[in-house]
């Protein structure tokens, strides 16, 4: 067994956890070092809404082509924490429905299938949205249980050999006697100790948090912390994923999920995301814009607000018009730093085509062939990550 | 800005295989933050060594069960006007019933093994996803959604019966039980729960559907499920040779 490469892994969001699953498919020692809980970061905090891709097919084309071929294999392979029902995009306004033709384009383009309802067929599906819509477009959206989706993962490659060590916080990325980075000390927050841990390869799938794991050997990245708000009403006024149909603004996402509705989101930029507050102007905004969508929210009681704090890839410009697909950094081409891979970026619905990118780059530098197999392996039980 | 509530919050704290001791730290908080938001902020500014279990923050993934002035509580949705006042003192402990690894994280481990041999699948369809005795939703379109369980443990810690036998199987996995066997008949499920550690350790506290944050009514789901097992029971004795019977 002492043979097998091994990789350590830095955090156990999505990226972490579908990473872990996709090296031990491919035979790695894996072990995944997380300071908290499994997806207690950006992950578990996320809206929960599976891409099907549209609400990028004009503005990212790129990303929305991801979505839409991640979000099919995420409702084959993780179909036990997804409700898959569908979404509609909705024109409320005269400058929503100038924006059809783009969509309709963009849609077409990037592959996603798209129709469109009448606003008398759009009521029929779903009676709760705003009465005067003037035209709407199913999408094949879908919503998913944060946790459980991460967990599913990280089941499946417990499963396969994989350890997941939760509670250890690295405080130190250390290099060997060729420069390489290798080892690093972990801070157990069970016991109060520390731990060293050495492996072949490195990788940070720390998502927002990316840059201090980076900074700590003086390496480069370039994401941005950009948090957005979502509030959690209490009752499910609607069963598909409503989306206003416009360009991505604040508040044009309203997802069913169990019995409430999740409105979301906004977008801003912080410098350290450990803690983001979340402000009642930011609230109210939301309140106003699922208003908008599903006027009954406003005799709904609210349940829960939140934020999280999407890592965006900086690529000049700020903001919303930050690409939302994922990069991968090679720490030995950007810095001379041989033994540290970053992985950030992306969303929740990417996060297996992430780690399969991820995953090609590490075997290549382990001199390794094995093919990744993440798109045909159906996962584990999520409940057997506890076993 | 909101008028801010001087909060005196007590954690009970316990490193692994230590006894606990209590904590105090002195905050200011907006009454309308959650506890979960409280107790992350303490982690954020004041003691980086503080353990918690939590992820979704609004009430669907159910890891940030606690005991919050002796109730059980998701920290998550529970604003700190509705447990303390200006002033007031904030206790959080770990939930009851489960193997502490540190401060507020327990191991839940077990919990998930018997939630797992009872099958319960977390999506179903949308008139199979609720309390039975609820209506169905108002739509003729069939979907699917997530089912009310979170599996939080709130139900395992509050049940009297379950602080007396680590054993006992406890409310969620019961309850699981039930929703399965009313899904499927499957009599697996019903033989799972038909013992002394399951349907018949429950002396019918209802302690679990008080605190359960999720419409499951767990005890509901006991008591329903006793009947059905009673009724399966009596049509096993009553049988003639040789006649099939529904399970």
């Amino acid at each position: 067994m002492n043979s097998r490469p091994s990789i350590l892994i830095i955090g156990a969001g999505f990226t972490g956890c579908a990473l872990a699953h996709d090296l031990s498919l491919r035979g790695v020692n894996v072990t995944v070092l997380e300071r908290g809980e499994i997806a207690s970061g950006t992950s578990g905090r996320t809206h929960g809404l599976l891409h099907s891709g549209a609400r990028y097919c004009v503005t990212d084309p790129e990303a929305a082509i991801e979505c839409i071929t991640e979000s099919r294999i995420l409702s084959q392979i993780a179909a036990q924490c997804i409700e898959y029902n569908g979404g509609l995009f909705v024109a409320l306004n005269d400058q929503d429905l100038a924006y059809s033709a783009a969509f309709e384009q963009g849609a077409q383009a990037t592959g996603i299938p798209i129709e469109r309802l009448s606003p008398q067929q759009a009521l029929q599906r779903e009676p709760n949205l705003n009465p005067n819509l003037l035209a709407a477009y199913t999408v094949p959206d879908g919503t998913f249980d944060p946790l459980r989706l991460a967990l599913a993962f990280a089941a499946t490659a417990r499963q396969n050999g994989a350890v997941f060590l939760t509670h250890h916080e690295v405080q130190a990325l250390h290099a060997d006697g060729q420069g390489r980075i290798t080892k690093l000390t972990a801070w157990n927050r069970h016991t109060g100790q520390q731990q060293t841990f050495t492996a072949d390869l490195i990788i940070s799938a720390t998502g927002a948090w990316a840059g201090q794991i980076a900074a700590m050997v003086g390496a480069s990245t370039v994401v941005k912390p950009t948090p957005g708000i979502m509030v959690a009403y209490n009752q499910r006024l609607v069963h598909h994923a409503i989306n206003r149909l416009c360009p991505p603004d604040d508040g044009d996402i309203l997802i069913p999920q169990r019995r409430m509705v999740v409105i979301g989101t906004t977008s801003f930029e912080v410098e350290n995301p450990d803690y983001i507050p979340i402000t009642a102007e930011q609230t109210e905004q939301m309140q106003r814009a699922a208003e908008a969508l599903v006027p009954a929210i406003a005799n709904t009681q609210r349940r829960g607000v939140y934020m999280s704090a999407r890592p965006l890839i900086v690529s000049g410009s700020s903001g919303r018009s930050l690409s939302r697909t994922f990069k991968c950094y090679d720490h030995e081409a950007l810095d001379g730093l041989p033994g540290l891979i970053t992985i950030t970026g992306g969303k929740a619905t990417t996060c297996r085509i992430m780690a399969e990118k991820t995953a090609d780059l590490a075997c290549q530098k382990l001199g390794l062939s094995a093919p990744c197999r993440t798109k045909d392996v159906p996962l584990r039980s999520y409940r057997l990550y506890y076993s | 800005m909101p008028t801010l509530w001087k909060i005196t919050l007590e954690i009970l704290r316990q490193r692994q295989n230590q006894p606990p001791h209590v904590e105090l730290f002195e905050l200011e908080v907006d009454p309308d933050e959650n506890v979960l938001d409280c107790i992350e902020r303490v982690w954020a500014f004041h003691d980086r060594s503080l353990t918690f279990r939590h992820a979704c923050h609004h009430s669907t993934c159910g890891a940030c069960g606690m005991r919050v002035n002796g109730v059980e509580k998701l920290t998550c949705i529970t604003p700190v006007r509705e447990v303390t006042h200006p002033n007031g003192v904030l206790r959080v402990e770990p939930l009851r019933n489960f193997p502490v690894l540190s401060d507020l994280v327990v191991d839940v481990s077990g919990f998930f093994q018997r939630m797992e041999q009872t099958q319960l699948s977390s999506i179903a369809p949308l008139s199979q996803a609720k309390l039975p005795f609820e209506p169905n939703p108002p739509t003729i379109w069939q979907g699917q959604r997530l089912i009310d369980c979170i599996e939080c443990g709130l139900c395992v810690s509050a049940c009297p019966a379950a602080n007396t036998s680590t054993s006992y199987f406890g409310p969620a996995v019961l309850a699981a039980a039930q929703h399965v066997y009313r899904q499927t008949n499957n009599p697996t499920v019903m033989q799972l729960v038909n013992c002394a550690d399951g349907l018949w350790r429950c002396h019918s506290a209802y302690e679990c559907s008080a605190v359960c944050p999720s419409n499951v009514d767990p005890a509901w789901r006991i008591m329903d499920m006793r009947r059905a097992t009673v009724a399966h029971s009596l049509r096993n004795i009553f049988k003639r040779p040789n006649q099939k019977v529904a399970p």
